[in-house]
C-alpha cells in the first residue's frame, strides 16, 4: 500500500519506517514559528522545562503581527519580550514595518519549501500547505518543546482527498473552494485528517488562491490542507529560495479516509454566515443583508490577488455611506506592490481605510472592531461570536470580490451585479 | 490517572476557543491573569460555578478554532481537573494533553451529567462515573496516557534534558 503526501512528509521527518493513521510519531521541524501572542507564553513554558537554548536559531521565526503595532502598554510589553527573546537567541525576527502577517510573510520570503514541516503557534499555520508542506498549528507548550528540541508528537492523520474540477467562474476564487469543503464536511468533519487538493481545478489555482484554501483547512478541523507541489509552485519559488527541494506526491495506491469533490462548473461565490464557518450559502441567498464594515485582508486573503479583486470592484465608485471599508495588505512587500500598481490609490479614492499589515481586525484585537448590531463582510477565516469585536455583531465570510461588492453596495450582493 | 470533581456543563456543539477566551484578552501571558476572562464570550456567570475540583462537561467538536493555550491554562488555573465530552478539536486536545489536563471522549457520560454531578474519571481504565453510574470512554492512546501520567510536556522535557 502506498502513502499520501502527508504520510510521506511525516515519514521523512521521523525515525519511523512505516506509518499508519493514529500512530504517534515524533516529527522533526524545518521551521518553528510564533507571534507576539503565542511566543511569550511559549518562552515561559520553555523556561519551566529548564531548556536554556534553542535547537537551531536559523529554523526559528518570530513575527510581531497580532497586537502590532502595539495597541496598548500590555501589548507593547509582549512585543518587546518577543523581540528581546529573539535577539538573545539569535533567531529570525520580523518587527512591525519589516514583515507582515506571519503566514503570508513566510511563504513570500521563500522560507517554506515543498516536503518540509512547518509548525507555528497559530492555528492558521496550515496555510503553508499551499506550498506542499506539512504545516500545522500548535499551542504554546508544544511550541516551547519545538523551540528546545526541534520536534513535536503527532498522531499520523488520515487524508481526505478533495478533487477540484471544472472551470472557475468570473467571481469565484480559492476562498469559495474551501468554503464549499467546510460546508460539505462541517467544522469538525476534517478532524484527524489532512485535506489534499488535486484535480484540474486545484492545479489552475494561483499560489495566492491556494494560500486561502489551505488557510481555512483548520476551519474544517483538519490538521492541514496540502497542495502537492507542481509547476506553479516551482515558478513561485524561483528567485525566492536557492535551497534544494523535491515535490512530494501521493502514491497512486495511497489510502484515503474519504474522497470529496468540488465542481467549479456548479460553484457560485459563497458566504459563511455567523457564527460558524460551516454555515455556507451562495452569496445570492444573502443579497440585501446590510453591511456596516468590510475588511479585506488577513492571513487568508491579504495577497495581491485579493487586493486586485477588491480594487476592481470599487474602482471609480464610492464605498457606501453606511459602510466602512478597511484594507490590510498582508505584508510590507504586498503593500509596496499595491502602491506601485495603483491599487492603494484606487481603494483610497473609493473611501477605503488602508491599514499597516496586522492581524488586529480579524481576531477582534484592535483596528476595526465591530459595535453591537453591526454586520461585517470580511475576507477573514472565522465568524465566531465576538470574533471581530462585539458578541452582538455578525461577521460574514467571503472572497475579495464579494467584499468589494458589499463595500460599494452597503449590503451583500452578487459581485456580478456591481461590475 | 484517576481524577474527580463537580460537573460544570458547557452546553452546545462546536464551542470555539474565541468564546471560551476572547481575542482581546490575548495580550496576557501569565495564566493567573487569564482566569478572569475564561468563558467571557460564552457566559461569564459560568465562572461562578468554578470552585474546587471541577470536571467540565462539553459537547461535540469542543475547542475548535484558535490554538490559544490561554483556554486550558485558564481552566487549570481555576481548578479544572478534567474535560469530559463527545469530541474535541485537534489543537485544543493537544494543548490539554500537553498540560496534563485529560480530555476524555465519552458522549454518554457527557449526556448523563448535570451541573453539580459528581464525576470521577479513570483515564487508563477508560471509565467515567457520573453520580455513581459508570460509562465506558473512548480509550486514551498509550502515548497520550503516558504524557498525562508524567504530568504533561513540561516534565516530559525536563526528563529528556536530565537524560542528555
Amino acid at each position: 500500500m502506498g502513502y499520501t503526501v502527508a504520510e510521506k512528509i511525516l515519514l521523512s521527518h521521523s525515525d519511523a519506517d512505516r506509518v499508519e493513521p493514529g500512530q504517534v510519531v515524533m516529527v522533526r521541524c524545518d521551521i518553528v514559528l510564533a507571534n507576539d501572542v503565542t511566543g511569550p507564553v511559549a518562552f515561559r513554558q520553555m523556561e519551566k522545562m529548564g531548556a536554556s537554548k534553542v535547537f537551531d536559531p536559523a529554523k526559528i521565526v518570530m513575527v510581531a503581527d497580532h497586537f502590532a503595532p502595539a495597541k496598548d502598554e500590555r501589548s507593547a510589553i509582549l512585543i518587546k519580550r518577543l523581540k528581546d527573546w529573539s535577539l538573545e537567541n539569535g533567531v529570525v525576527f520580523y518587527d512591525q514595518g519589516r514583515g507582515g502577517i506571519e503566514h503570508t510573510l513566510l511563504v513570500q520570503e521563500g522560507l517554506v519549501l515543498p516536503g518540509s514541516v512547518i509548525v507555528g503557534g497559530d492555528s492558521h499555520t496550515c496555510t503553508h500547505g499551499a506550498i506542499g508542506a506539512f504545516s500545522s498549528g500548535l499551542g504554546s507548550t508544544d511550541i516551547a518543546y519545538c523551540l528546545a528540541f526541534g520536534e513535536f508528537w503527532q498522531a499520523a492523520p488520515g487524508t481526505i482527498q478533495v478533487t477540484v474540477k471544472g472551470e472557475k467562474g468570473r467571481f469565484v476564487t480559492g476562498k469559495d473552494v474551501i468554503l464549499a469543503v467546510i460546508g460539505q464536511i462541517g467544522a469538525g468533519g476534517g478532524t484527524g485528517n489532512v485535506l489534499e487538493f488535486v484535480g484540474p481545478g486545484a492545479e489552475a489555482l494561483s499560489i495566492d488562491e491556494r494560500l486561502a484554501v489551505s488557510n481555512l483547512a483548520v476551519e474544517a478541523g483538519s490538521e492541514t490542507g496540502i497542495f502537492p507541489a507542481d509547476e506553479k509552485t516551482t515558478a513561485y519559488l524561483g528567485g525566492r529560495t536557492d535551497k534544494p527541494w523535491q515535490a512530494v506526491l501521493s502514491d497512486a495506491d495511497a489510502s484515503y479516509a474519504q474522497r470529496i469533490e468540488v465542481d467549479f462548473d456548479r460553484l457560485q461565490p459563497l458566504v459563511a454566515k455567523p457564527y460558524n464557518p460551516e454555515n455556507v450559502v451562495p452569496v445570492s441567498e444573502l443579497a440585501g443583508t446590510l453591511i456596516h464594515q468590510v475588511v479585506v485582508g488577513n492571513c487568508a486573503n491579504g495577497t495581491m490577488t485579493d487586493l486586485r479583486q477588491a480594487a476592481e470592484m470599487v474602482k471609480g465608485k464610492h464605498v457606501h455611506e453606511r459602510t466602512r471599508m478597511i484594507v490590510v495588505p498582508a505584508t510590507q512587500k504586498i503593500y509596496r506592490e499595491a502602491l506601485a500598481e495603483g491599487l492603494i490609490d484606487t481603494l483610497v479614492e473609493a473611501g477605503a481605510a488602508i491599514s499597516t499589515p496586522t492581524c488586529g481586525p480579524c481576531f477582534g484585537g484592535h483596528t476595526g472592531a465591530l459595535a453591537p448590531g453591526e454586520n461585517a463582510l470580511s475576507t477573514i477565516n472565522r465568524n465566531f461570536k465576538g470574533r471581530s469585536g462585539s458578541p452582538e455583531a455578525s461577521v460574514y465570510l467571503g472572497n475579495a470580490f464579494v467584499a468589494g461588492a458589499a463595500a460599494v453596495a452597503g449590503e451583500i450582493v452578487d459581485p456580478a451585479e456591481v461590475v | 490517572m484517576k481524577l474527580s470533581g463537580k460537573a460544570v456543563v458547557l452546553a452546545g456543539t462546536n464551542i470555539d476557543t474565541d468564546v471560551l477566551y476572547p481575542g482581546i484578552y490575548l495580550n496576557i501571558d501569565d495564566p493567573d491573569l487569564m482566569k478572569p476572562y475564561l468563558f467571557e464570550g460564552l457566559d461569564p456567570s459560568l465562572r461562578d460555578q468554578l470552585e474546587g475540583d471541577t470536571v467540565l462537561v462539553v459537547g461535540e467538536n469542543f475547542g475548535m478554532g484558535s490554538s490559544r493555550e490561554h483556554v486550558p491554562l485558564a481552566m487549570k488555573a481555576w481548578g479544572v481537573r478534567c474535560v469530559v465530552g463527545a469530541s474535541f478539536a485537534r489543537i485544543f486536545y493537544r494543548n490539554c494533553i500537553n498540560l496534563a489536563l485529560p480530555a476524555i471522549s465519552c458522549p454518554e457520560a457527557a449526556q448523563a451529567a448535570k451541573p453539580g454531578s459528581e464525576i470521577s474519571v479513570d483515564a487508563a481504565a477508560g471509565k467515567v462515573t457520573v453520580d455513581g453510574q459508570e460509562f465506558v470512554a473512548a480509550p486514551v492512546p498509550p502515548f497520550m496516557l503516558e504524557m498525562l501520567e508524567r504530568g504533561g510536556l513540561v516534565p516530559w522535557a525536563q526528563h529528556k534534558l536530565a537524560q542528555s
